[in-house]
């Protein structure tokens, strides 16, 4: 095939693709159903891998697709399927204009030593203890905390900005939402790997991809024996040496008719620039380019940074206001465990299953999701841990469990995620407002849904909380609504392993129906 | 012009008008409600809500007595809590409804619901069945959840509460009808009227931690006051409450009182939930501030059974 279409085809798929999976992490009204997501989700390689580790079905072998795609015909998932990968190709496109005349490639060895052992090292470490390095590495999982840290926020401060406008005129068909802000720490590793990949895709097209993405690694051995490959027709070839020049993975070399099918991920651009028709899609080369500085584009990659870094800053001015009581709360919470969303089973399960990709995060409606800095240890970064100081989970809600592409969240019939104890709320009574200010106060008691945390008589005519671990499911709705500061009077300690709680009482109530008028 | 320059220019022509449009703030030209009825308060018995609204409305001279025509009317019910109708945590959806009506009946020009939610909003609006009933009758549903919808108002004379942030559309709106439900309360015992209002401000946190009693008696005498109070008693949380863990908690007492004072509404509801009225703090500190009459004996009360 030497169609000029082929390229084209290939930017219409992807490009579809890209919008879906955009949309999907930027659905911030939450308005895709979860059966749309796990469609979405089938064919990305590492979750589906994870997923079918665990139940072995056909249902999650999206991944032995992708394999049998690949040897077909070669990375084309890479090209095609890939977010973090279609991601790049509009990066380099950019870059491309930013140089202004056409940015040229050429061919460059490939960095074997490091592929191959940061692939060596993913395959061993996953292997022996588990997910943790593709944690990092997977491209879906990149791609979003991606979205999570700045792809949403963006499409957010933009609505926001829009329903200001609308809600002026009196139209409140939009609504404001909140930019969720993230602890500043968190925004390290997202930032590090947007620097990473964004910057070698607006310089170097995919060399990230090339060199370090493990799943581009892996599928490159497999497509070293694709049945459909790039190859020259050298009869025709005049070694005009233009496909090597546009080739994104400098992958060709031309002089010698060959085409690195390891690092080929099938775009196609050297079929269609090809002015003899010289490119074929059907089996089998070169050259370089001189660095010059710009101080243009130094300054815009000054800017970038300087976003990056002040996005948290404006985020932050968002939240709810602290309320300040008359006197601070004196005693520290005392935390063990972190509280892992439900579905999890247990922390160390989750911790061995969930790649990170935050797609619960975005995916909860109540935002109480946040990517975890050190509370699961070093090898659980960005693996989603409870905030209940942001928010709390909601009572009629299965979300999370729902859209986890990998089984770290099993899902959960609603009736068995209400009795499922992901924590236990401890009470402070030292800190409560009701002892400290002896005013009437029940923010706890109010919010909790099973009444786990209830009433009883204190002093005079003041009620004051009580809790109850036995049906207490670990919502957090009672530490959230908590006045006090800086410590809540009122705290949900993680359980390390969930457990089921009891169903609440049911009483029918004495009060009869009124015949009369009581008044 | 360069594509660098047109973007710089038009992202600071974008951030100018949006600082332009969120400077202005309001004023407070007030239509104060006309008053003149014929009762201070009437008490309806054994119908459904809607039926029973419509009785009760006609005894204080139809809503077109607290409304005129053109006017922009706020009708503010609880939608607090992500549950269903049944369980009676939110007021009834069927009431909200023929409030409306009766509203637009008047001749209001526009009428706007919301709540300041405690759970999740978007479920709160959806599942008390009050978004559909009141868009249905024709009202705009309006968020509530983030703080850019709320104005810094003075509490003047307030003990604890000194200023809160109030929704903008409590201040735009010509006409407040407050709509509360009936329910048992965990720690002031019971939530109605006066309660209600916390859904129309910000930061209800501060109320917890500032005595909530004198709190809430406090925001009563912020001067947008409500020209009336519609109490749904048809459902009745009568334990666990102000959320509720099963309908065994709720009692069906087909009841409803409306009235133009709050402070004799919620006198009369506590009666109705069986609570000791001195025991709710809230009501006797509204009462002192001259906000409202809770000796509701020496009040003109019409009481109807359907």
């Amino acid at each position: 095939m030497r169609s000029p279409f082929l390229r084209t085809f290939r930017i219409i798929f992807s490009s579809l693709i890209f919008i879906c999976f955009f949309l999907l992490f930027a659905d911030f009204k939450y308005l895709i159903p979860s059966k749309y997501i796990s469609i979405l989700l089938y064919l990305q390689f590492i979750p589906s891998a994870v997923k079918f580790y665990d139940l072995l079905t056909l249902a999650s072998a999206g991944f032995i697709a992708v394999l049998v795609l690949t040897i077909l015909t070669g990375r084309t998932y890479c090209s095609f399927l890939c977010p973090l990968g279609i991601g790049q190709d509009i990066f380099s496109r950019i870059g491309g204009r930013i140089r202004k005349k056409f940015r040229r490639y050429g061919f460059k060895k490939p960095f074997t030593m490091l592929r191959y052992t940061l692939l060596a090292a993913t395959l061993i470490v996953v292997l022996l203890w588990g997910v943790y390095l593709l944690t990092l590495l997977d491209p879906y999982s990149i791609f979003g905390r991606f979205m999570t840290y700045f792809g949403k926020p963006a499409v957010i401060v933009l609505n926001n900005f829009v329903a200001g406008i609308l809600g002026k005129f009196d139209i409140y068909s939009l609504s404001h939402s909140v930019v969720t802000k993230y602890q500043l720490l968190s925004y390290s590793i997202p930032v590090v790997f947007l620097l990473l990949v964004g910057g070698l895709s607006l310089a170097k097209g995919r060399l990230y991809c090339n060199m370090i993405c493990p799943v581009g690694t892996l599928l490159g051995l497999v497509s070293k024996v694709s049945l459909l490959r790039i190859r020259f027709d050298e009869e025709r070839c005049t070694r005009c040496g233009r496909c090597s020049l546009g080739c994104k993975s400098s992958c060709i070399d031309f002089l010698q008719y060959k085409v690195d099918l390891s690092r080929c991920v099938s775009c196609f651009n050297c079929i269609k620039i090809c002015p003899d028709k010289a490119m074929l899609f059907g089996i089998v080369k070169l050259k370089k380019k001189e660095h010059q500085t710009d101080p243009e584009k130094r300054r815009f990659v000054a800017g970038m940074v300087l976003f990056l870094l002040g996005l948290p800053q404006i985020v932050r001015g968002q939240d709810k206001p602290v309320p300040v009581p008359q006197k601070a709360s004196t005693v520290k919470e005392n935390r063990t465990t972190p509280v892992c969303p439900p579905g999890a089973g247990s922390i160390e399960d989750f911790n061995k299953h969930c790649i990170a990709c935050s797609l619960c995060v975005n995916a909860c409606p109540n935002n109480v999701l946040e990517p975890a800095i050190l509370q699961y240890g070093v090898t659980g970064m960005m693996q989603p841990v409870m905030n209940y100081h942001r928010s709390f989970c909601t009572y009629n809600c299965t979300k999370c469990t729902e859209v986890c592409p990998t089984y770290a969240l099993k899902p959960l019939l609603m009736e068995a995620k209400k009795l499922t104890q992901i924590g236990k709320a401890n009470f402070i009574k030292d800190n409560c407002i009701v002892k400290t200010e002896k005013t009437a106060c029940g923010a706890c008691s109010e919010a909790c849904p099973t009444k786990a945390v209830f009433m009883i008589p204190y002093e005079g005519n003041l009620l004051i909380p009580e809790t109850n671990s036995d049906i207490c499911i670990g919502c957090g709705h009672c530490e959230y609504a908590c006045p006090t500061t800086p410590y809540k009077a009122i705290f949900v300690d993680g359980n390390a392993v969930h457990q089921a709680a009891q169903k609440p009482e049911i009483e029918q109530s004495e009060i009869e129906i009124p015949v009369e008028f009581p008044f | 012009m360069k594509r660098r320059d047109f973007l710089k220019k038009s992202a600071g022509a974008g951030l100018a008008a949006g600082a332009a449009v969120s400077v202005g703030r309001y004023g407070y030209p007030w239509v104060s409600p006309p008053v003149s009825a014929k009762y201070d308060m009437v008490a309806i018995m054994g119908g459904n809500p809607d039926a029973m609204f419509d009785l009760g409305i006609q005894e204080l001279g139809g809503m077109g007595a607290f409304i005129q025509k053109g006017q922009k009317v706020l009708v503010k019910p609880n939608i607090g809590w992500d549950v269903i109708p049944e369980l009676a945590a939110n007021t009834n959806p069927l009431l909200v409804k023929r409030i409306i009506e009766h509203c637009f009946k008047a001749g209001a020009k526009e009428v706007y619901v919301f709540d300041h939610s405690i759970d999740n909003w978007v479920n709160c609006y959806k599942n008390s069945g009050i978004e559909k009933a009141a868009k249905s009758a024709g009202a705009k549903v309006v968020p509530a959840h983030t703080e850019n919808y709320y104005q810094e108002v003075d509490i003047p004379g307030g003990d604890r509460l000194k200023k809160a942030k109030v929704h903008e559309l409590l201040l735009e709106a010509d006409v407040f009808i407050n709509v509360p439900i009936l329910k048992n309360h965990n720690s002031t015992r019971m939530t109605c009227s006066l309660k209600n209002m916390m859904g129309v401000v910000w930061d209800r946190g501060f109320w917890h931690a500032n005595n909530l009693n004198q709190c809430i008696a406090d925001y009563a005498l912020f001067q947008k006051k409500p020209a009336l109070n519609i109490i749904d008693c048809y459902n009745v949380m009568v334990k666990n409450g102000p959320q509720g863990v099963s309908k065994q908690d709720v009692v069906q007492m087909k009841s409803q009182i409306i009235t133009t004072d709050w402070v004799a509404g919620d006198t009369a509801a506590s009666k109705m939930l069986g609570v000791e009225t001195g025991k709710i703090e809230y009501i006797s500190l509204a009462h002192k501030l001259g906000l409202g009459n809770m000796n509701i004996d020496s009040l003109n009360i019409k009481r109807i059974k359907m």
